[in-house]
Order: C-alpha cells, then sequence, then structure tokens
C-alpha cells in the first residue's frame, strides 16, 4: 500500500544556508504522524517544504503524483492543509471570516460543515464577529484548527499546535486532533515539540536532528527507546 | 487653604473616556465637530452651504481616487504614483467614445469603466508583477515610469490641447432656499456614493472579495488556505482603476474640459485626502477627500489670500502637517510587524 504523503530525500534551504539534508518521511492515510526534535532541526521547513514555501528539491509524491513545482494555493487545492507557524490567523478579519476562508477554495455550501465545526468548537459561534487578532493564544489555535477542518483537507500539517499555550489547552487541542482523526478520518503531521503528547497521539514518528531523520518508527516504541527518553520525554 | 492638586490617573481617564462610549475616540470627536461646524455654517451663511456643496463634490473626486491609492498600498504596499494618469487615459477612452464614435454618454461610461477594468489589471500584470517581488523603490519607480509613459502616449494619440465631452447631468442648477446647487454636483455625489457602495459590497459580501482582502493583509496565509494570491492582486488593481476612471470622468464633467495634464492635481488632492484618513484605511480616503475638498473650498471663500494658485500648496500643508502630528493619519492603526 502507498502512502498518502510520500518524502524521498528531500532538500530545503533558506538562502545559502540548508535546513534539511535529504529527509524521507511516510504518511500513511488515516494515520496520525508526528515530527519530533530540537529547535532548528528542521521541523517546521519539513511542513514548508510539502506545500512549497520554502525552496525545496528532492521528491514531494501526494496521492502517488509529485507535487512538482506547484505554489502553496495548488498544493492548497489539491486537498493539503497547512497551519504555519503562528497558527495563519487573519487577524484584521473576524473570526467567522476565517472560517469562510478555510473553504475558500470549495463551492460546494459552506453551511454544513460551518454547523459541523460548531460541534467541536461551540464558542465559534458567540465570536463570530470578533476580529480574530483579539482571540487569546489558544483560541487562535482552535480557530486554526476550525479553519483547516473546513477546508475538507485529506492531509493536515500542523506547525507546533502547542506552541505558547497553558499545559490546560494543550491537552484540549490534542483531544480535538485525535477526535477529528477518529470521527472524521483526517490524516494528520504535526510538529511537535512536547514530544510526549505528541508521541502518546500518534501512530509514527520521525525525530530530526539537524536535518536529518534520526530515528523513526511507531511511536509506542519510540516512547520505550533510550535515547528518545533521555532527550526528549526527560526521563 | 489646602493646595492639593490631584493629578487625574491615567487609568482613570482611559475609563472615563470609555464611558463616553465611541464619542471618546478623538478621531469621531474631530468628526463631530466638523459636522456640527459645517451644519452651522451652512445654516447661518447661504454662501457657506454652497461652497460646502461644490467642496463635497470635489471632495468626492478626491475620495474615489484616494480610495484607488488606498486599495493599491494595501495590496501592494506602494503608492501608484500612476493613478492619476491612469484615470486621465480612461477618461479619454470616454471622450474617444462619445465623442468620435457617438456612444451615448452613460453607455459610453460603463464601457469605459470595464476597459479600465481590463486596463488596470494589464498594467500590473506587464509592468508590476515582474518587479512586485524585488523592492518596494523598484515597484515605486515603475509607477512613476507609467505616469511618463501614459501621460506621452495620451498627448500621441490625442494631442495636447483641450477637448469637450458631453456634461452627464446637464447644466441645471437647484435653488434651495436661496443656495444655488449645480446638478453635475449632486450627480458627482451619487455616482460616488454608488461605486463606492458596490465596491464595498463586492469587498465585505463576496467570497470573491473576501478572497482580495486576504491576499491583501496576509499573502502568506491566504495562499494556504488556496486563495490565488497574484489574481487577487491584479484584480485589486483592475477595481482601483475602475475607481480612478469614475473620479476622472467626474472631475471631467465638472471641470467641462479635458487635457491631458487635468488629473495631476486631483492626484495631488487624492494623496492628501489619503494620507489624512492613513493609508491602510479605505473609509479615512474617502472622509479625507470630503474633508479636503470642503476644507479647500471654505478657505478659498473666506481667506483673502488663498487663490485658486495657492490651493494645491494648501493640500500640501495638510499632508505635512497629518504626517508631522498623526503620520498614521485620521483612521490608520498603528502597524505591529513581527520581525
Amino acid at each position: 500500500m502507498s502512502a498518502l504523503l510520500e518524502l524521498d530525500e528531500v532538500e530545503a534551504r533558506y538562502g545559502p544556508i540548508t535546513a534539511l539534508h535529504g529527509v524521507s518521511l511516510a504518511v500513511e492515510e488515516g494515520s496520525i504522524v508526528a515530527v519530533l526534535g530540537a529547535n532548528g532541526a528542521g521541523k517546521t521547513t519539513t511542513l514548508r517544504a510539502i506545500s512549497n514555501t520554502v525552496r525545496r528539491s528532492g521528491d514531494v509524491r501526494f496521492a502517488g503524483k509529485p507535487l512538482g513545482a506547484r505554489g502553496p494555493e495548488e498544493v492548497a487545492r489539491l486537498g493539503i492543509a497547512h497551519v504555519p507557524e503562528g497558527r495563519g490567523t487573519f487577524s484584521e478579519l473576524t473570526v467567522w471570516e476565517n472560517l469562510r476562508l478555510g473553504a475558500y477554495t470549495r463551492h460546494d455550501s459552506f453551511k454544513a460543515d460551518a454547523d459541523r465545526v460548531l460541534d467541536y468548537f461551540p464558542w465559534l459561534d458567540d465570536r463570530r464577529n470578533q476580529e480574530a487578532g483579539t482571540l487569546s493564544g489558544g483560541e487562535q489555535q482552535m480557530l486554526a484548527l476550525a479553519r483547516a477542518f473546513v477546508q475538507r483537507p485529506k492531509l493536515l500539517l500542523l506547525d507546533e499546535p502547542s506552541l505558547g499555550l497553558a499545559p490546560v489547552l494543550v491537552t484540549e487541542i490534542f483531544r480535538i486532533i485525535r477526535e477529528l482523526n477518529e470521527r472524521e478520518g483526517l490524516t494528520v503531521l504535526v510538529v511537535e515539540q512536547n514530544a510526549h503528547l505528541a508521541l502518546q497521539a500518534a501512530t509514527t514518528a520521525y525525530v530530526l536532528e539537524v536535518g536529518r531523520v534520526a530515528l523513526s518508527g511507531p511511536s509506542d516504541e519510540l516512547q520505550q527507546n533510550e535515547s528518545v527518553r533521555r532527550s526528549y520525554l526527560g526521563y | 487653604m489646602s493646595a492639593v492638586q490631584t493629578r487625574e490617573h491615567p487609568a482613570l481617564r482611559r475609563d472615563r473616556l470609555a464611558a463616553l462610549g465611541p464619542l471618546g475616540k478623538p478621531v469621531n470627536l474631530i468628526l463631530v465637530g466638523a459636522a456640527v461646524f459645517l451644519l452651522i455654517g451652512c445654516l447661518s451663511s447661504q454662501i457657506f452651504a454652497q461652497q460646502t456643496v461644490v467642496g463635497l463634490a470635489q471632495g468626492a473626486v478626491y475620495g474615489s481616487l484616494a480610495l484607488a491609492l488606498v486599495l493599491i498600498y494595501r495590496a501592494t504596499e506602494v503608492v501608484n504614483f500612476a493613478q492619476g494618469e491612469m484615470a486621465m487615459f480612461t477618461t479619454y477612452v470616454a471622450y474617444q467614445l462619445t465623442t468620435s464614435w457617438h456612444v451615448t454618454y452613460w453607455l459610453a461610461f460603463a464601457l469605459t469603466l470595464l476597459i479600465a477594468f481590463v486596463f488596470g489589471m494589464g498594467v500590473q500584470l506587464v509592468f508590476i508583477r515582474p518587479v512586485q517581488h524585488t523592492s518596494v523603490i523598484a515597484v515605486v519607480i515603475v509607477t512613476v515610469g507609467l505616469f511618463i509613459l501614459i501621460d506621452g502616449v495620451v498627448g500621441w494619440v490625442w494631442g495636447a490641447d483641450i477637448k469637450f465631452m458631453p456634461a452627464p447631468f446637464g447644466n441645471t442648477v437647484y435653488h434651495v432656499g436661496g443656495v444655488a446647487i449645480a446638478r453635475q454636483d449632486i450627480g458627482t455625489i451619487l455616482v460616488t456614493i454608488a461605486s463606492v457602495g458596490l465596491l464595498w459590497l463586492l469587498f465585505q459580501r463576496t467570497k470573491l472579495g473576501l478572497g482580495m482582502r486576504a491576499a491583501a493583509l496576509r499573502p502568506a496565509s491566504a495562499r494556504l488556505v488556496g486563495v490565488r494570491v497574484d489574481r487577487m492582486l491584479a484584480l485589486g488593481w483592475g477595481l482601483a482603476a475602475v475607481l480612478g476612471a469614475v473620479a476622472g470622468l467626474m472631475a471631467e464633467a465638472s471641470e467641462y474640459s479635458l487635457q491631458p495634464s487635468f488629473m495631476q492635481p486631483i492626484l495631488l488632492y487624492a494623496f492628501a485626502a489619503a494620507v489624512l484618513g492613513g493609508l491602510e484605511s479605505p473609509v479615512g480616503a474617502l472622509v479625507g477627500g470630503v474633508m479636503i475638498g470642503i476644507f479647500l473650498n471654505l478657505l478659498g471663500q473666506y481667506v483673502s489670500f488663498v487663490t485658486s494658485e495657492i490651493r494645491l500648496p494648501f493640500a500640501f500643508l495638510v499632508l505635512i502637517v497629518v504626517l508631522l502630528i498623526k503620520p498614521t493619519g485620521l483612521f490608520g492603526k498603528k502597524k505591529v510587524r513581527k520581525v
């Protein structure tokens, strides 16, 4: 069975600096895959290489087809939702306009999706006319998930959903990610510093070190792994 | 006797201002003050009222062109120096349609707006897009080059002599309570309201408009939800050119004549208007335009040394004062950029 997303020896660079030195990974349909690593290991760059928001070389295949030179908007239209660093909030627009933008590329009714998204995030309803930039960090992260959900992606790329959030909120965010995966069959590739939560949620995980895959495997195996425990889990 | 002076705590002051509701904002106080001033003036003097109406019509023209500048500034982060000349070119197109090809005025008006839309998109595609990602100054230089190019081409095709076009609203003058109001001025105001209203509906009530706003505000995020940002920018230039065309046509109608340089002073007034309103704010551009139009007319009426020759420097004075006192303008927000 071929994976939904495959990266084969992908390199990426920012000007003269190479951030990824040949990363290969695979995301099976219906799974949650975590990418772990320290700051500067290339986690964010890996996601950027997929959505083509960084200069990359090497092969990225989605549903068996190479993404080639498609720009980020065309990658999004293929069904890859990328929630970037900073959550991609349109701060100046209202909460509801942010959601509406999630469904931008779709031509069917937004109403049905909006109703379903409110099942997950009922508080969005009261805030629909609020400027999104005035939401708290946790609320903005949930809004980003909601926006990605109405995008109806085949694959969701999440960049550090826990960044800057209180522990309670982080747990809540990961609960929702798992729920979206189980109930909606959403495939997720999540990049995370919080290795503990990420390994609990994920089926498979990759550990990046300075732009290379240092370790990979089923997440329960990695949880037992000596060096992962010492470097990323802290026990 | 106690000489204890209590100084108000800044937080208390903020609370007290907040208790006043929206009136507490300085912008709104200025606007309400200006409105009250104009109302009292209009009620007490017929000449004042007349100058206010004329100023309102001129301000509507400045405001539309200023709005065109703001649309492009928000999307491209550059002031389009060629905006006035683009409007001038489209007015010549209307001249060609009505005078040489005998199309009726309002059909020509509609056709001109359509042509302006295509023209604006073309300008973005051909001239702006290739340099857009190099530097801001490169884009500015290209717009200055466009200014000269359009000026030259129009002079070459139509000549530099004064042309005359049919008047869209006729020469009727209404008398309301002793105040003479030209039908032309009313028409200008209504056309401006209609075009700005339609534009507002497009931006606020349609998915396309939402995409355009997203592309202008957060291009990187917009791309990630699948908005084709380059296409949106071209559309924005097209719409700005349409607004400019409306301004040009209305300016021509109130000046009753057309020559290649006729939009140049109006572009400067529009600059002043856009800066006064805050370069980022569409509402500000319109309000700024109207304020400058009325202000300059009243000044010309009541201050004897302000003749028509010195009108333009006064607009500049407004621009400089605003930049010195409040660079973000009346409606601008301080921009916080994360690096």
